[in-house]
């Protein structure tokens, strides 16, 4: 178990380099630079030429990767092109925010998920089946931001219930610890700035929540009753088993292993970036932050962001594989 | 020796035996599938939404009865800042902003929206299912080369997982150009990995089944078992996720429209298009974004019921 994971982590060293090579030609090679965004049209060539010099941009390009490489091991990632901030500065400040807005998420997707496609499984062909069922269905194919939009319409812009934008109102004076809001306000023991910060969170939570809720709850039902059709389940039934221990012991465990799989792609797609719900609810979040970096051509920020984003990617994978062994014991990690 | 190979000729006479008479009695699976399919009420609904928005693609643009360019309410001079007009007689759904008819817009544009779902599909489809087949095949043979092309393609799905979609596509439309075939390339290398990992996952898993140790053991060739045995029975979930993301590419075609990286060509109207400019008028008509919301989720709505129907009927452990 432990060679596993120490050999799991140290694959992300040629990962990382491999991603940091291909990112680093496919960015250069994008048309336009940081100095088209930063002059717009009007720059004279000298301009052009001075700010490229500046950034170092000038130099070849396996010059300006070894740089890279010699900041990356001492985890330096720069300063920002547009925001003249160091990058790490910027993320410290607005990954926090899409960690929690995650976080939120998943545990709604997840909470309700499960249960339900347990459920939908258990009474198939009724009305619960049916009303699962088509739920997720709708709920894969309305567009996010559709549905923020909406969401906000309703209970926010109507019914004022909750807050259409921002993460925090600012009024409150919240002490800032971690820039995980909700937490701050625990930690600082500012109840109410916590309760302001989650009631933030609840309908981009809902937004975001509500594909991955929809496919767990799919995958959970079609895994749910394939394993309900096995042999082991109808043995351990005829075996006089409490049907409490058949559900736990027998139906849920056999039929998790592609859910956890799901979680785990689903909880890093989220991971890197609500772009449309941040951009809907005006959620300081890193997802809008780096679709503006590309706009302008903010190599430092692009680089740093997608590195850090592949070792969120290899940490959720190796704690799927891991939760592989948890779950079905006959898939043993090496 | 001879006797044991013997009975082995004997056992193997009979299975064939027995193989042969099934065949002349019973119907193929695709048969039996399309026969349950039939049956199933989901699978009729989506089977009906998916022809009905075929045929519109196909014929629409030829029936509407005005030109989704024409800006009739411009020239009738009935849009002004604030007003678009509603409902009227010749108007079904009223004009857009520019006062072109909205009615015809949403019937010629869903040929783009097909377009863009189904080639986005198939290059997620074609490039994920080699990928992960040949993962799939080469861990099942074994051996070391057969551990290090699996894992070396896997890592190489690792980073492309590593890219978040949305970044990879703003990426690819600054390097082409926003366009409709920038969108369709977006969305089809997203849905790459997912295939490839799902085939891969579901290849592996059938080759610890029992039909696989089975045909070890009745001398069948490793690489025929993969290839007639595992692939064969791995496909499901691959089917399944196709017309999911059939579904879902018409969706997030719809999202990088409204970043701003779809067609901007507005004389050819596509559904993301229409629901992404409709947002500055949502105060003003939200009918603007509601009417191609609305067909993007029924469409979507009957590629996802007609795929996992289609996932019923071909999967023999759901058989009644």
């Amino acid at each position: 178990m432990f060679r596993f994971i120490v050999r799991r982590l140290l694959q992300l060293i040629p990962t990382l380099f491999g991603l940091s090579v291909l990112l680093f030609i496919w960015l250069h090679r994008l048309p336009g630079g940081p100095e088209t965004a930063i002059l717009g049209e009007r720059g004279t060539p000298e301009m052009r030429a001075q700010i490229r010099r500046n950034l170092g941009l000038d130099e070849p390009i396996l010059v300006q990767y070894a740089r890279f490489l010699r900041r990356m091991i001492k985890l330096d990632l720069g300063t920002s092109t547009s925001t003249k901030r160091a990058v790490t500065t910027e993320f410290v400040e607005r990954f926090p925010g899409t960690v929690e807005l995650t976080i939120m998420a998943m545990v709604l997707a997840i909470g309700i998920g499960i249960p339900l496609g347990y459920l939908a499984a258990r009474r198939r062909g009724r009305l619960l089946d049916h009303a699962s069922v088509g739920g997720s269905l709708i709920g894969i194919c309305i567009p996010v931001f559709f549905l923020a939009y909406v969401l906000k319409a309703i209970f926010s812009e109507h019914f004022h219930w909750f807050p259409s934008s921002g993460r925090q109102d600012p009024t409150i004076g919240a002490t800032r610890v971690t820039n995980f809001f909700l937490l701050d306000g625990l930690m600082t023991r500012e109840w109410d700035a916590a309760a302001d910060a989650l009631w933030h969170l609840v309908l981009p939570g809902i937004a975001l929540a509500s594909i991955p809720l929809a496919i767990i709850v799919r995958i959970t039902r079609a895994s749910v009753l394939e394993v309900l059709g096995e042999d082991f389940v109808r043995t351990a039934e005829a075996k006089g088993l409490t049907e409490n221990t058949v559900r736990r012991r027998h139906v849920l465990r056999n039929a998790m292993l592609p859910v956890a799989t799901s979680i785990g792609l689903l909880t890093g797609g989220l991971l890197s970036g609500a772009v449309l719900t941040e951009t809907v609810f005006a959620f300081s979040g890193i997802g809008a932050f780096v679709a503006e970096a590309i706009g302008q051509r903010d190599y430092p920020v692009l680089m740093g962001f997608i590195m850090i984003i592949a070792v969120v990617y290899v940490l959720v994978n190796l704690i799927v594989d891991l939760s592989y062994s948890v779950i079905d014991p006959r898939v043993r990690v090496r | 020796m001879t006797i044991t190979t013997g009975k082995k000729r004997e056992k193997l006479d009979r299975l064939s035996e027995l193989a042969a008479r099934q065949d002349e009695q019973g119907v193929s699976v695709w048969q039996e599938a399309f026969r349950r399919l039939r049956r199933n009420p989901a699978a009729i609904v989506g089977a009906v939404i998916f022809a009905l928005f075929v045929v519109v693609a196909l014929v629409g643009p030829f029936l509407v009865p005005y030109s989704p360019t024409d800006t009739i309410g411009i020239r009738e001079g009935l849009i002004r800042p604030g007003v678009i007009p509603g409902i009227d007689g010749d108007h079904w759904l009223g004009y857009d902003h520019q006062g072109r008819d909205e009615f015809s817009r949403l019937i010629v544009g869903a040929r783009q929206t097909l377009l863009v779902g189904v080639v986005a599909t198939l290059i997620g489809l074609a490039i994920g299912a080699l990928i992960g087949g040949v993962a799939g095949t080469a861990a099942g043979l074994g051996g070391r080369w057969g551990r290090w092309i699996d894992s070396t393609l896997m890592r190489f799905i690792d980073m492309l997982l590593a890219m978040p979609s949305l970044l990879l596509a703003v990426s690819i439309a600054a390097l082409l150009g926003p366009s409709l075939i920038t969108v369709m390339i977006a969305v089809g290398v997203v849905s790459v990995p997912v295939f490839a990992r799902l085939l891969r996952g579901s290849m592996i898993s059938q080759s610890n089944s029992d039909y696989v140790l089975a045909a070890t053991a009745l001398g069948v060739k490793k690489s025929k078992i993969a290839l007639t045995h595992v692939v064969p029975n791995s496909l499901a979930p691959v089917i399944v996720q196709a017309t999911l993301t059939l579904a879902t590419a018409i969706i997030e075609a719809a999202a990088l429209s409204f970043l701003g990286l779809g067609n901007q060509n507005s004389a050819i109207p596509e559904w993301g298009v229409m629901l992404a400019e409709a947002q500055p008028y949502l105060g003003v008509r939200p009918g603007l974004a509601i009417y191609p919301a609305v067909a993007i989720i029924i469409t979507a709505l009957g590629f996802t019921l007609l795929g996992e129907a289609m996932r019923e009927a071909l999967d023999p452990k759901l058989r009644k």
